[in-house]
Order: C-alpha cells, then structure tokens, then sequence
C-alpha cells in the first residue's frame, strides 16, 4: 500500500499538471475555517475507499475503513490505518447501516465521513445525521441531496433555473387517462420512468399510443415493488441520445465551477463501461453552454463538493437536456482529474473543511483526453451477467504519470456476490482522443484476470472498433453494433482466425509448461548439490529417441458455446532445448517453440522467428487445472480435468456383500460381534439404498449398518441393546 | 614443520617488505615488476583430431551408415509388437509400457533405458526389446528401476532373453539400491519354450528369489498391475511390497478362467477370478484399487513419495566431492560419431574420446610416461570424480601393471572407474611372456575384479581375449556396461581364430592321412571368419544381454552421468585384494 502511496504521490508530482503553487494557498486568512479534518472515515469498500485512502494519505490525514464480514481480509481494510466491522456481508446490515458507521467514526474519533459513491452517498437522512453527531459529511448538504434525489422535484427546479429539460410531464395528476393525453402532446416515442430509484428500474419505452396503457402500468408495479413510491413521470424518447456529465464542484462560499463534461453513452444494461473527457466531437462552444447549464443547476440547489449533471444529448438535434444530478463523486471522476490535473478528492477534504475553490471558472486548465474501462466480473456472452469468483490470477497494468489502475482487490481476493462485481477502473491518459485510445488498448491487453469471467475481452474489442475510434459513441452503442462486439458463430473467417490464435496459444502454453517444469526441478535440486540434479538437467534425455509428451486440454470456443473442445498437443523435446509442439493430430508440421522463463508467469517464447512476451497464469480450481495465457492482444483459457483421488461412486467402496453364499439376496448380516445400540427403522418400512437401519457398537466405536438397497426391511428381529456375533443375520431388504 | 612456516608466514607478512626467497630467488628485482612465472592450465587435453585425413573422413562415412543401421533397427523396436498389436492395446484403454513409465518419472526428467535390442534377431519371432522395456527414472527425485511388460510382444509372455532382462534389471536395482518398479502386464511364461524358462538357477523363478532377497534388505518392491499377471506372474504383486491394481485391465490369478473350468469346472469371469475389486476387497493380494491406468499411475508415483527411508541406506544424497558447478567438454561430442573406430587395426587416441566426455575436456593423466598403451588418470563427469583407464593399443606387462596401480589408487580413494574399451588383447610372444605378462594380466584382473567402487565400462572399439577381463567385462560385474554400434567383440579376431583352426585342422587331416587342398582350407578359414565376424558384431552382444545396451557415442557423457548417479553410494566400501602374485 505504501508503495502504491508512493506512485500516487510520484504521480502528483510529475504531474503534467502540477501546479507550483498550492492552489489552496490562496485563501484569505480572516475567512471563517472549520477545525481541519485529521481523521477520515470512509463509509464504503473497494476501490473507492481505496482511492480516498490515498488522497488522505498525502495529505496526511488518518483513515478509518468500516468493514462486512465478506471484506474483513480485503484491501480498502488493510489499506487504511484504522478498520471497524460494522456487520454482516448483506448491505443493508452493514454498509447501510448508518447508525454501525456513526457509532464507528465516534468510536475512532473520526471528525468527518466520506461516503464515496453508492451505498450512503446519496442519503439525505444520512448526511443530516452526521451532521447532527457532529460528524462533517463529506458532500453536498442534505438539502441538495434531498431536492436532486426527487426526480420530478428535481427537473422542476431545473425547470425554473432555465435549465433545459426533455419535453416531458412531471405531474403530480396520475390518472391515467390524463397521463395517456399528456403522453399525446409530447409525441411518440415516449420514455415512462418512476420518478424515485435509478439503474433503468421500471423504466419503459413506448413506440405508440396503443402500447401505452400496459407499460404505464408495468411502471408502476415496479416502481411500487422497488422504490415504494409509484409516481411515474413522462418523457420524450431520444432515439439517437448521447449520455455527457458536466463534473462541478461547489464551495461553502456559493462559488460554482465545472470541470468540463464527460461522455458515458457507451453502457450495457443501463450501466456506463467506457467512460471519456472530454465529450468526442463537440464543440466548444457547445462545451461552455453545457458547463454553464450544470453550473446553473448546481447554483439553484444551493450546492457544494462534488456533483455531476448528467444531459441527454439528442444527436439529431444537437439539444441538450438536463436528466438529473448526482450528488456525490462519480465512479468515472478519474477521467476528469486526468484532463484538468487535479484531485477531486482532495477538493471535496478542502471544501469539507470550509476552503474557497482552488480555481476561478477561467483557471481550470483542460489538457489531453482520457479514458476509463470498467473492468467487471461478468459473463458477457451471458448477456453482462455479473459473476463472482476468485481472483486466482490478479495482474493489472503497470501504473505510470498517464495510466491509474483504481482497484480495491489483490490477487486471491473474492469478488463476492453480495457487492457490485467491478474488480478495477482502468484509468488513461492521452495528448488527444487517438492517442488515449492507443494506449487504453495496449493496457487492456496487458490487463490479466484469471479465475473468473471478465469483459476484458469485450472492452478491447469495443475500443477497437471503428465507430468508436471516431468517437460516434451513443447510449445504443453496444446494442447497435452488436454484431461486431459479440462472437458470432456464421462468421466463418472469424471463426477460422480464432481457431487458430487459439491453438497456437495452446502450443504456447504446453512449451512453457514444460519450460517451467524443468527450470523447477533443476533450481529444487540443484542447490542442494543433489546427485540426481543430472536426470533433470537439460531435455529429458532417452537412449535413441526424443523425450515426447501428450498433454491434453479443454476449451471453450468462444464462437462455439455449445461443445467444449478437447485439444491434444504432442510435445517433443528437442536437444537444443526447444520444444515441437504439435497440435490436433501429429501429423500436423508442429512448430518449434524456444521458451525463457523470466520467473513466476512471465515468459518469452519464440516461435517461428518471431519472440513475444507471454504470460501464463496456472491454478487449480474444484477438479480441474486452469491455463491463462496472454499473448499479444489474446487471452485464452484453457483447463484440464484432474482425476479424483479417490472417487466416491466406484466400486472400491466398502458394501456389505450381497452374495453371501449361506444367506439369500438381500440379506444383512452383522459386520462384527457388538451390542446393537439403536434401531433406526422399524420392520416393514420401505428403506432406499444406503439409508441407516441400526446402529451397533463394537470395540467402543459405533458402527451405522445401512441398507443395501431399495426395497422393505425385512425380518429385523434384533433389539436395542442385544448382543449379536459376526455375520449372525440383522434383516433383510426385499424388493417389491 | 607446519608450526615453523606458519610462524615465518606471519613474521614475513607483518614485516613491511615480504620476503619470500622460494619464489622470487632474484629479490633484486623492484617488487614493482610483475614476477615472470609460467601458469600451468594442467589436464587440459588438446584437440588434436585431424578432420581432413582421407582416414578421417572414411571412417565418419562408415559410422554414417552404422548410426543409420542403428537407428532403423531401434526404430522397429520403439514400434513394439506392430501395428495390429498396438490398435488392440488402445482399443482396451492401457498405454504402451515406455508411455506408461514416462508418465510415472517426475515429468520433463530423464529415462535411462537399459537393452532396447534385447532378443534381436534371437528367435524366427521377432521379439522387440525382448519383450519387456527395463531402465532407470526419478519419481519424486527417487531413482527407481522399472520393469515393464510389453502386453504388445507375444502378449508379454516370459522368452529366455525376456527373464534374462528381467533378472539383469534386478541385478542392477540390487547393485545400486534402486527401489523397483514393476508394471505388469504379462501372460506368464512363454509355454512352448518352458524348457529355457522354468527350471534353472536364472530363469523365471530368480525373479521372485530377487525380490525376497531385495525386500529383505529394504529395497522397496512395488507392483503396478495394469494388465494381466498369470501363473507365475501373479507371484510379482503378491511377492511386492506394496501393490496397485487398475479396474477392468488388471487380473491376478495362478490360473485363468479356461484353465480354472478345465480343472475344476467352475465358470467364473476374469474380473470376478482376480479383478481390482476383488484383490483390494477380498483377497489382499493388492493394496490400492485403480480406477483406471492413470490413476493407477498416479498411485505409483504416491507410494515412491512415501517410502521415505526404505533402501535409502548407504545411497549418496549429496557429495561432498561433486562439484554442483561443471563445464561441458571443450570439443563437440557429436565428433565421437566419427572418432569411433570402425577398422579396428587403424591406431587411435582415447584421448579423443576422454576429451569428449569428461567435464572440461580436463583429463589429469597418471603415469602418462610409462605403459602408454594404457591410459589412466582422473576426470570428473558432470561434476563427479572418476578414474577413467582407457586402451591406446596392446596391453604390455607395464600397461598391465599401471592399471592394477591406478585401479588401487581408485579403490582406495572411493572414486567410480570408467573403463573405455578398444583392446586387441595382452601382447604374446616370447619376451612378452618371458617379462611376466601373464602375471602383470592376473594383478589387473585382481585389482579389477576386488575393487570395490563403482565401475562402469563402455566397449569403443574392439574387445577381444583376456583383455576384455583386465578391462572391466561383463564377467567382473561392473554396475553397467554399454557398447558403441561399432564394436566387436570375440575371443580373438576372426582371422587370427581362422589361422589356429586351421593349423589344428591340418594336422588333424595329416593325422587320418586326409588330403587338406589350399581351396579347401581357404574355404575352411572364410567360414570361421565369417562366424567370428557374426557373432562379434554389438548386435550379437547387445541381443544375448552382453551388455546394458548400444549407446550412441554422441550420448556417451550422457549415459556415463546417469549410471553414474544410479551406481553412487555413501560409504566408500572397503576393499580386500586377493593375492597380488608378485
């Protein structure tokens, strides 16, 4: 962690940003101060938590990490310099639980809490009750939370600021008839939304009048089930919209800057996965009515810290309106920190602690473009199910001045059900867009997760695609263009060029297997001057022939879901020390693989003349060998099944004998001399197979006879407490 | 004495000019001038092979097309019984038995096979690798011997040359302390030729005498039983330590299903004769149930990891003389493919040879300057000390003399002996039996045949008369010995054999008054030749087990650091010369 530290404050250093000045320094002395903050509580988990540690860290204030139980090992805990179980894994017993975090912050003596995003930060009753512990709430005030968390009550304020709005009904009236007529004047496409709850919850779109009364109605079951309030407002549909956040921030002393906007369109599920600063093809003037419109926005709710002003973009039109506001830091602030070259959360401590905004509107520099990738435990094929799992194999990029990795997970950690599945924010910085978006694919390629489905692969394929290299991004994106971002099977060169990759990877993978193999033995021998190191030392020599291998492997083709692949390499060592690898059947010409192990999974291998970095990651999971290997821009997975040791359904398994030659079928006879201690059943009761019928008890250990079959119990004449001798008869188990 | 130097080393050093008037007789000269000494690099051989004598270049063309006869034959022999026989051992889901070992061995080491050609053309049936594959391979870093039948050769039934690989493996385990591996899968003795099998001292029963012999001294003895053990062969599992049987393949019976109706009438499956579950549930004649071949295997490999001590006594874990650091030879040992000597009457230096297989191509000669037809001195293989005597030529009374002194020297400093064999015989003649060659002959077989330390040989070249017995063969039991393909190996040369029977014959007929015309007694003499030469050929010797195996020269390092390592023991044995006759 203190590494990390370090990097965070090399980063701020070198920081092409980096202001000579303290752009603090310049507040007036005589202004009224709070107390400053010293100790941080921080009401959330992950990699936000991680990231607010961070900040505090350099400016030397102390951390408090609040913890479930499924996170009590993980790395926001370990990170900070305090940590307090405040519960169970489910949220709403832990990170929910305001009173376990306010009885926390006393109990450390934390002055201020930062709620980071989700969970609390958008609590109003949350923020008042800090407040009233005497606790500062990192955020905006509660007012401004409570106003911007009621979307109608929102959108009729911005309504009276002059914000634009989508043509649309807020009402109050929600008769249904009126609500069909209200639907009527805006025009169709109409987009029916409860007024409480978010993350696409009860939302519903309507293309014609006649579908209207069904999904009104739809919407508001939801949004009772979900929200507890049915209220529903109406909304012109955008077909073609674009999702851009304006970044403000706001000081207790009224001043309101923005930080430029943010382009999230591209989501799946309703949730952002790439995020970018500043918005792609957009003009400046443009630029400045939209921060003008959040500045406005965020100056009607009397607002101060971190917020967000999210606009709809109508990309036919090019009108922008608002959509709602977000009163905490958002998930994807990195990006904009990366463009003007400031900390956010640093600002959010200082306008806490009662400073004036570093920066008037005209000083917020904008420099360069930057990206941010999700990168989620999901299934994507699956439709972006979230997924949970071990990471077994945890190797993020190498962070730098322009590359952040925002994290909150090591290697070894689980990413649980209970939380959201993000395992990392992949965080870039470029002179422009291209050059951003060159170095965003480089990094996801170099992005290794093993031990549980990601959508790294999904992600490199999205920033690779052509529509979004112009920056032609929209909230349908992924929906759009699905074809060329999914596998799709009919796509026979595809099919036949990933086929391939994934065999010659799969060559890769059993060279450095072998590779790997041998540099173990030879460094677990050597060193001990061990005798035998010779068996071991070079290719695996035989008298007239080449050593040979076959090892066999499972794959799951991506663009052939149905059946795994069972695929068999033939390796032979070569005397030179290069390995033959033949895949499929050994009369394929195989190629010869030269393999450097650097140590842990780092190789490189050269095949065919051509030298490459690989990676592979190897772990053991339930009954089967996982391979990761990562090659260029492949990743590929690989598995083997390993045999039991000992199975439980073979017939090594201890069973009373049927066939004894003096007893008929079905007879049981007592293993031992013993007292009958307990009779489990009563004559005549139908028994299935294996089920306890009496238990005897013999050289002081108890031993539970069970039935040998289905079937009836038969002539069970013992009694509890009757001494019977070895192989005397107990019942017997007839069919029928 | 040391007292006294120590002192004058510590007056000399603490004085402030040193004085050291054993080294630098002229003390005049400025201490700043760098003293003139020479660096002896001592043992270093010299690469004095001539590439580019038509002899050279005559002799690599022959070895080309013995290298290539060579691997032709090898190649049949790696295919087992053939096709057919390979298709029927897949169709019943069990592995050929050098695949079966392969996946025992700790995986990417080394597997020492010992014999491949046994049984070449030695019975009108071919019997590849005699039917049973035998070598040396690390499990869990524990050396083991295996056994293995080959179910693909005559169903792995037991021929002469198959027991008598058998027992040799044995012999080598017992050597050397090597835990053994037995992966069974055998029809039992080979009925018709019963007579060669069953009833001698070194036939079918040794294997089992060998085994109690082993158990009883703590050499694990452990069973795979992956296919059938029949009769005789159901004696090697109940006769191990420790045994595994693999479901479905694996039966153990004395007799099979056939002969059980014949004698008794009863009907009754293999499995439920001797199948896995009933050896592991009933009987106990096995100890661990398989539920498959690579299961079974997997077992295997478990049992070696626990035998902890067992048959560990007086192996050698570490060596305090073994440098874990060593260099290859200077001179490239594919070279020893053209250096082997095809024409035996052509000269040639061992040192060649020597200079391709020892660590740095560094050879210490020992009386270099006296008997030079015998060459010895001290090397290391892979790290390891040897003493390695090699022939240059005849041997002569003082060639004889210097081996048994060099071979003492070995005896009684622990060090392993390598003997490389290219010998014509011990020189005759009247002087020569007049300076006491037969006695100087008898001292070298004495010190060879009592010296206790590991020995290895490996014939070259030619191996002919008593000086196959000085040197080290198969007669004095060294721990292995190997055969370059171009060897020969006789009692005398085929020609010379020729001439006395000749001689004998002759007289002979003179005797009976019987005319011997010049035709008939070239044609006499071209028949002995021919014999001579069959019969000398590595073949001949490698196919009747003369030997462990023909060895590409190219791997002669190689193999001799393997054996090697097998053969090592920790405490030096003693050793007890007989009479030296003086």
């Amino acid at each position: 962690m203190s590494l990390m530290a370090s990097i965070i404050r090399r980063k701020i250093r070198t920081n092409h940003f980096l202001l000579t000045k303290n752009p603090f320094s310049s507040c007036s002395s005589e202004m009224k101060m709070n107390e400053p903050i010293e100790k941080i509580l921080i009401a959330n988990r992950g990699e936000i938590a991680c990231r607010i540690m961070k900040t505090s860290k350099r400016l030397g204030i102390q951390t408090v990490a609040v913890y479930s139980d499924a996170d009590k090992d993980s790395l926001h805990v370990k990170s900070a310099d305090e940590a307090i179980r405040i519960g169970p894994p489910p949220a709403r017993l832990s990170y929910l639980n305001s009173s376990h975090i306010i009885q926390a912050a006393h109990r450390t003596g934390a002055q201020a809490i930062h709620p980071g995003y989700g969970f609390l930060s958008e609590s109003a009753e949350f923020a008042q009750l800090c407040e009233a512990e005497g606790l500062i709430f990192i955020g905006p005030p509660a007012s401004a939370i409570r106003k911007m968390g009621d979307k109608s009550a929102s959108k009729r304020i911005m309504g009276a600021a002059g914000v634009p709005l989508v043509p649309g009904y807020h009402g109050d009236e929600q008769d249904i008839d009126f609500m069909k007529l209200e639907a009527d004047k805006i025009g169709y496409p109409i987009l029916i939304k409860p007024t409480h709850g978010g993350g696409g919850k009860g939302m519903r779109i309507v293309q014609s009048p006649d579908e209207f009364v069904e999904s009104f109605l739809g919407a508001q079951r939801e949004a009772a089930a979900s929200f507890g309030v049915k209220t529903i407002l109406l909304e012109k549909y955008i077909t073609q919209p674009r999702h851009i956040e304006v970044q403000i921030f706001g000081d207790k002393h009224g001043n309101v800057l923005h930080l430029y906007e943010r382009d999230c369109s591209v989501q799946r599920r309703h949730q952002k996965i790439i995020e970018e600063a500043p918005a792609p093809n957009v003009k400046a003037e443009f630029r400045s009515h939209l921060g003008e419109a959040a500045v406005s926005a965020a100056k009607a709710v009397s607002y101060h810290n971190a917020g967000t002003v999210e606009f709809i973009v109508d990309t036919i039109s090019g009108q922008f309106y608002f959509m709602e506001m977000n009163t905490r830091l958002q998930v994807e602030h990195p990006v904009t920190e990366m463009i003007v070259g400031q900390d956010l959360v640093e600002w959010q401590i200082r306008v806490a602690n009662g400073e004036p905004l570093p920066l008037s509107q005209a000083q917020v520099p904008l420099k360069g473009h930057a990206f941010e990738a999700r990168i989620y435990a999901e299934n994507v094929p699956k439709g972006f199910l979230p997924a949970a799992g071990v990471l077994r194999h945890y190797d993020p990029v190498t962070v730098s001045s322009t590359v952040r990795v925002e994290t909150g997970v090591e290697q070894g950690d689980t990413v649980s059900m209970h939380y959201d599945p993000m395992i990392a924010k992949l965080v870039v910085w470029g002179e422009d867009r291209n050059a951003a978006l060159v170095k965003m694919k480089d990094c996801l390629s170099k992005f290794q997760v093993a031990g549980l489905p990601t959508n790294i692969n999904f992600l490199q394929r999205l920033a690779s695609h052509w529509a979004f290299q112009k920056g032609q991004v929209e909230t349908h994106f992924i929906e759009h263009f699905k074809a060329d971002l999914l596998n799709d099977p009919s796509d026979t060169t595809m099919t036949t060029e990933a086929y391939a990759a994934g065999l010659h990877a799969l060559a890769l993978v059993g060279a450095c297997i072998c590779e790997k193999e041998q540099v173990k033995s030879v460094e677990s021998l050597h060193g001990s001057n061990n005798l035998n190191s010779i068996w071991y030392a070079g290719p695996p020599f035989r008298v007239h022939h080449l050593a040979r291998r076959t090892m066999e492997f499972q794959w799951d083709f991506e663009y052939d879901s149905v059946s795994s692949n069972i695929l068999r390499l033939d390796i032979t060592y070569q005397p030179d020390r290069t390995y033959l690898v033949q895949t499929g059947d050994s009369n394929s010409p195989g190629m010869i693989i030269r393999v450097f192990h650097f140590g842990h999974h780092k190789f490189r291998v050269e095949a065919d003349g051509l030298s490459t970095d690989v990676s592979l990651a190897v772990y053991s999971k339930e009954s089967s060998k996982h391979f990761h290997i990562w090659n260029g821009k492949h990743h590929h997975h690989f598995w083997q099944n390993i045999g039991l040791e000992l199975p439980t359904d073979d017939g090594s398994q201890h069973k009373p004998n049927l066939e004894t030659t003096s007893h008929p079928r079905g007879t049981v006879v007592a293993p031992m001399a013993g007292l009958v201690v307990k009779i489990l059943v009563k004559d005549g009761v139908k028994v299935v197979e294996g089920q306890p019928v009496l238990v005897l008890e013999a050289m002081k250990m108890e031993h539970i006879v069970k039935a040998p079959s289905t079937g009836y119990v038969n002539g069970l004449q013992v009694t509890s407490g009757q001494q019977v001798f070895d192989n005397s008869v107990l019942f017997s188990v007839k069919d029928e | 004495m040391l007292k006294y130097f120590a002192k004058r080393a510590a007056t000399a050093t603490s004085s402030i000019v040193p004085w050291f008037p054993w080294r630098n007789p002229i003390s005049s000269i400025a201490s700043t001038t760098p003293l003139q000494r020479r660096n002896f690099c001592l043992g270093v051989l010299p690469d004095t092979l001539d590439r580019n004598t038509d002899a050279f270049v005559s002799n690599s063309e022959t070895m080309e097309g013995v290298m290539s006869q060579l691997h032709s034959h090898i190649n049949k022999v790696l295919g087992g019984g053939g096709a057919e026989a390979l298709r029927r051992n897949k169709t019943r889901n069990k592995l050929l038995p050098r695949d079966r070992i392969d996946r025992l061995i700790d995986p990417g080491s080394s597997f020492l096979e010992l014999s491949q050609l046994a049984g070449h053309e030695l019975y009108e049936d071919s019997l590849p690798s005699g039917g049973i594959i035998t070598g040396i391979g690390p499990i869990h870093g524990r050396l083991c011997m295996f056994v293995a039948n080959d179910p693909t050769v005559k169903g792995g039934t037991y021929y002469p040359i198959t027991v008598k690989k058998h027992l040799r493996a044995q012999e080598i385990a017992d050597q050397c302390n090597l835990p053994c591996i037995y992966l069974v899968d055998s029809g039992g003795a080979n009925l018709p030729r019963q007579a060669d099998v069953f009833p001698d001292r070194d036939n079918f029963g040794r294997i089992f005498y060998n085994q109690a012999q082993m158990s009883a001294k703590g050499i694990p003895q452990i069973a795979l039983v992956v296919g059938s053990c029949t009769a005789g062969g159901a004696y090697i599992p109940a006769m191990a330590d420790e045994s595994v049987i693999v479901k479905g393949n694996g039966t153990i019976f004395l007799a099979g299903p056939p002969l059980v109706k014949a004698a008794t009438g009863e009907e009754v499956t293999a499995e439920d004769l001797g199948g896995a579950a009933m050896h592991c549930k009933i009987s106990g004649v096995s100890d661990h149930f398989a539920e498959d071949e690579l299961h079974g295997l997997a077992i295997g490999r478990n049992i070696v990891r626990n035998l902890y001590m067992a048959g560990n006594q007086g192996i050698l874990r570490e060596s305090p003389n073994a440098l874990p650091d060593y260099k290859d030879p200077l001179y490239d040992m594919n070279e020893l493919r053209s250096i082997a000597p095809t024409d035996h009457k052509q000269p040639f230096d061992i040192r060649a040879v020597i200079a391709r297989i020892v660590d740095g191509s560094e050879f210490d000669e020992f009386k270099k300057l006296y008997g030079t037809t015998l060459v010895t001195g001290f090397a290391r293989i892979f790290g390891r000390p040897v003493g390695i005597v090699g022939n240059n030529g005849i041997l002569f009374t003082e060639s004889a003399l210097k081996g048994a002194h060099f071979i003492q020297l070995c005896a009684q400093r622990n060090i392993p002996l390598i003997f490389l064999q290219n010998i014509m015989g011990f020189m005759v003649g009247s002087r020569s039996e007049a300076s006491g060659i037969a006695k100087a002959g008898a001292k070298m077989v004495m010190a060879v045949s009592c010296a206790k330390v590991p020995k290895i040989t490996v014939i070259v070249g030619g191996s002919f008369g008593a000086g196959n017995y000085g040197m080290c063969g198969r007669a004095y039991s060294p721990n292995f010995l190997f055969i370059w393909p171009n060897s020969r190996i006789s009692v005398m040369g085929g020609p010379q054999a020729a001439g006395v029977l000749a001689q004998i014959e002759r007289s002979n007929k003179k005797k009976q008054g019987v005319e011997w015309t010049k035709e008939d007694e070239e044609t006499f003499k071209s028949k002995v030749v021919e014999t001579y030469e069959r019969e000398a050929s590595s073949y001949y010797s490698t196919a009747r087990l003369w030997d462990d195996g023909i060895i590409d020269p190219a791997d002669t390092r190689k193999v001799l650091g393997l054996s090697l390592s097998a053969s090592m023991k920790l405490m030096a044995e003693e050793t007890k010369f007989g009479v030296f006759r003086m």
